[in-house]
């Protein structure tokens, strides 16, 4: 592939690029043909989950034992870069099933819990949406307004109202935060597992969406909505717990973000060869060779980010802050590969037909999603000076 | 059910090939299993879930034919042969069917399956020498495979439709691209693969002597096919549909 100039693929095992190879194959057989017309009618492709999870896509890094792939985080990487390569909704409905909902019962659920609903989910009878940011609460989840109380039987009554939600029209389970305390405090924030057939419980798609337009988002109502103890996922512990699933997400977006990127400057590429204006190619002209030398100089860089923060996160030495740094880079990155792809192509750079303008658009949802680029650089801010500039 | 496929290694078709001394350059860095073989991994997995049974690949060719075996193992089947033996390079159809032969003749099997023809060599013979060497029926050409105790029907795909073939197992059939869809590798397949056991064998551990390898054809030279010409015009003054209709009932297309 053009999209591989240093070689990278020498630094994956036989298994992770025949992993690699696979869900390339499943993305151009089986997105690609459909996503543009997805795109425009603003629809999920949702016949192709039962595929998805046949390949073992969701929850493709938990343990066999619950019915997942057990692959290690590279492979995992791998695989959202290539559905990416797809479209970012396609990622996304992976990276929610996967990284907020499983992951979450994964780490905070009882065994019974993990027992009933990961090999379900892996299998994409379950689909999960992850519900953590409200209207007035984006950027700062721990000011959140929903409340769960607990009744004297041990069982709980949650209200309040999220929003942005992906896949939450379609879940039949939704992973919802809310404050189990009274006062303004982040600590008593708890994660519930809500069945969105519980009475009380409502979601509606957003409308209007000029991004992420292959996937669905929704506003989700919990109007007194009465949990058993059960539905409480009990190792869940203050706005840490679901930021440890953002730092999940966020890693499987920074590989993301390469496959968009990828798509966009092999598009670019092919098209500079093909185009021909002023009596050549436009591949031979200087400002268009410096557009695919600053593309794939962005793109090379991203890679290797990834790839070594695949590598520190198998080792168990990564931390969050490595995390947002690649989110930070790769996804910027990208956005500006894809516009100028878009720009490479002339006015077909407008049309659905090429995917270039598709990915720009739909990395400016990826681009805000997951902590925005800002919140990062005050995340990387605080790292590196000890000082805290969110307040 | 006990099913034996014939997979081959090949230089990736998606990519442009080079020629040297005539023949095909293999030492080319991206390979892939014949997509022509894929269908018939699947057939052979479809049998065996049906039956049970095992799927054992075999494969002939350089060591990096490996990848091809471990292409068809992630995809569920259970075990492999590679024969791999320098005298072999430059190996053609016969003797790949006599080496291919005798490594099926290891072990028990009911049914061989091979494609139709490989996408780099496609002679097209190698699955009925196979056949002729094993002492079995073959039936070529399957668009449907049916199996019965014993026996099997194949729908075998003819230049004017479809003959219905039974024939008595075990046998050797042929599978065309349109038998069947053949699925991913899952990624759980992907990791088990490597477990699985696949035999590296050399002619001499199938009984066979440099001699059963020699090449018994010579390729003299290598030209390309000539262009096609210019295809035929029709004017439509009022009367295209109808010449165009004519032309087709000619050729026999309609
Ligand atoms: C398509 C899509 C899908 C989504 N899916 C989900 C989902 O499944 N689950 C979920 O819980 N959420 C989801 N979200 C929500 C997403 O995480 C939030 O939109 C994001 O956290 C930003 O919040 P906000 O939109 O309220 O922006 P705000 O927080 O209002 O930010 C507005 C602007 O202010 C900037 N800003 C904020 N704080 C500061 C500061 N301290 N200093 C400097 N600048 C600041 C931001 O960078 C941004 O530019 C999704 C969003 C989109 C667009
Ligand atoms: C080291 C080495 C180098 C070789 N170099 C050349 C070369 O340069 N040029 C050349 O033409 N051939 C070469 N061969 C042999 C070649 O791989 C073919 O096996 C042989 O020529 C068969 O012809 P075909 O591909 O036309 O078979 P076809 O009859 O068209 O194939 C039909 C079916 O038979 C089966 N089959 C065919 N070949 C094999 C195989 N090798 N292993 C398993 N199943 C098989 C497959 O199921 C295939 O779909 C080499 C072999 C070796 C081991």
């Amino acid at each position: 592939m053009a999209t591989d100039f240093y070689n990278v693929d020498s630094a994956l095992s036989e298994e992770e690029r025949a992993i690699r190879d696979t869900i390339r194959a499943f993305v151009d057989e089986k997105v690609l043909p459909v996503i543009g017309d997805c795109y425009i009618e603003g629809r999920f492709p949702k016949e192709l989950v039962p595929q998805m999870a046949e390949l073992g896509v969701f929850g493709a890094n938990l343990p066999e034992e619950y019915g997942c792939a057990g692959l290690n985080n590279v492979a995992y990487g791998l695989i959202m870069q290539e559905l990416e390569r797809g479209d970012s909704g396609v990622r996304s409905f992976a990276s929610v099933q996967g990284a907020l909902v499983m992951y979450p019962i994964f780490a905070f659920g009882t065994e019974e819990q993990k027992r009933h609903y990961l090999p379900k989910m892996a299998s994409g009878e379950i689909i999960g949406c992850f519900g953590l940011t409200e209207p007035d609460y984006g950027s700062n989840p721990s000011g959140m307004i929903t409340r769960a109380r607990e009744q004297k039987d041990g069982s709980w009554v949650i209200n309040g109202a999220k929003m942005w939600i992906t896949n939450g029209s379609t879940a039949r389970v939704a992973i919802v935060w809310a404050k189990t305390g009274e006062d303004k405090s982040d600590k008593s924030i708890r994660g519930f597992i809500v069945p969105t057939d519980t009475p009380g419980f409502t979601a509606k798609d957003q409308k209007g969406k000029l991004s992420l337009r292959a996937s669905d988002t929704s506003e989700l109502v919990l109007q007194d909505v009465k949990l058993p103890p059960t539905a409480l996922l009990p190792k869940s512990d203050g706005i840490k717990s679901p930021l440890m699933c953002l730092t999940q997400a966020r890693y499987g977006i920074a590989w993301g973000a390469i496959g968009a990127a990828m798509a966009c400057y092999e598009e670019a590429l092919a098209y500079a060869g093909n185009r021909v204006m002023f009596g050549r190619p436009i591949a031979g002209f200087q400002l268009q060779q410096q557009r695919l030398a600053e593309m794939l100089t962005e793109l090379v860089k991203a890679q290797l980010l990834a790839l070594h923060l695949g590598r520190l996160k198998d080792d168990g030495t990564f931390n969050p802050q490595q995390v947002s740094l690649a989110k930070r880079n790769n996804v910027s990155a990208a956005t500006d590969i894809a516009r100028e792809a878009r720009r490479l192509l002339g006015a077909n750079g407008i049309l659905a037909e090429y995917s270039s303008m598709r990915h720009m658009a739909n990395l400016e949802s990826v681009y805000t999603y997951e902590g925005t680029h800002d919140i990062h650089t005050l995340i990387l801010g605080q790292a590196v000076t000890g000082i805290n500039a969110f307040e | 059910m006990n099913v034996v496929v014939l997979v081959k290694q090949i230089p990736d078709p998606a990519n442009p090939y080079e020629l040297v001394d005539g023949r095909l350059k293999r030492g080319v860095a991206q390979k892939v299993m014949d997509p022509g073989d894929e269908y018939g991994v699947e057939a052979a997995l479809r049998l065996v879930d049906q039956f049970g049974g095992e799927v054992n690949v075999i494969s002939m060719g350089p060591a990096a034919a490996m990848e091809a075996i471990r292409r068809a193992l992630s995809m569920g089947a259970h075990k492999g042969v590679l024969v791999t033996d320098d005298a072999l390079g430059g190996a053609d159809a016969l003797a790949t069917a006599r080496v291919l032969a005798a490594a099926i003749k290891r072990s028990e099997f009911d049914l061989v399956i091979a494609g139709v023809e490989s996408t780099d060599g496609s002679t097209g013979v190698v699955p009925q020498m196979v056949a002729e060497l094993l002492g079995v029926p073959q039936s070529t050409f399957a668009k449907e495979i049916e199996a019965k105790d014993s026996s099997l029907t194949i729908k075998r795909q003819t230049a004017a439709g479809y003959d219905m073939v039974e024939c008595p197992l075990p046998a050797v059939i042929t599978v065309t691209a349109g038998v069947n869809e053949p699925r991913y590798p899952t990624f759980k397949g992907i990791m088990q693969a490597k477990s699985k056991p696949v035999d590296t064998v050399s002619l001499g551990d199938l009984g066979l002597g440099g001699d059963d390898a020699k090449p018994t054809q010579s390729v003299d030279a290598v030209n390309p096919a000539p262009e096609r010409g210019a295809g035929e015009k029709f004017e439509d003054d009022g009367t295209g549909a109808a010449k165009v209709a004519d032309l087709l009932k000619q050729l026999k297309v309609i």
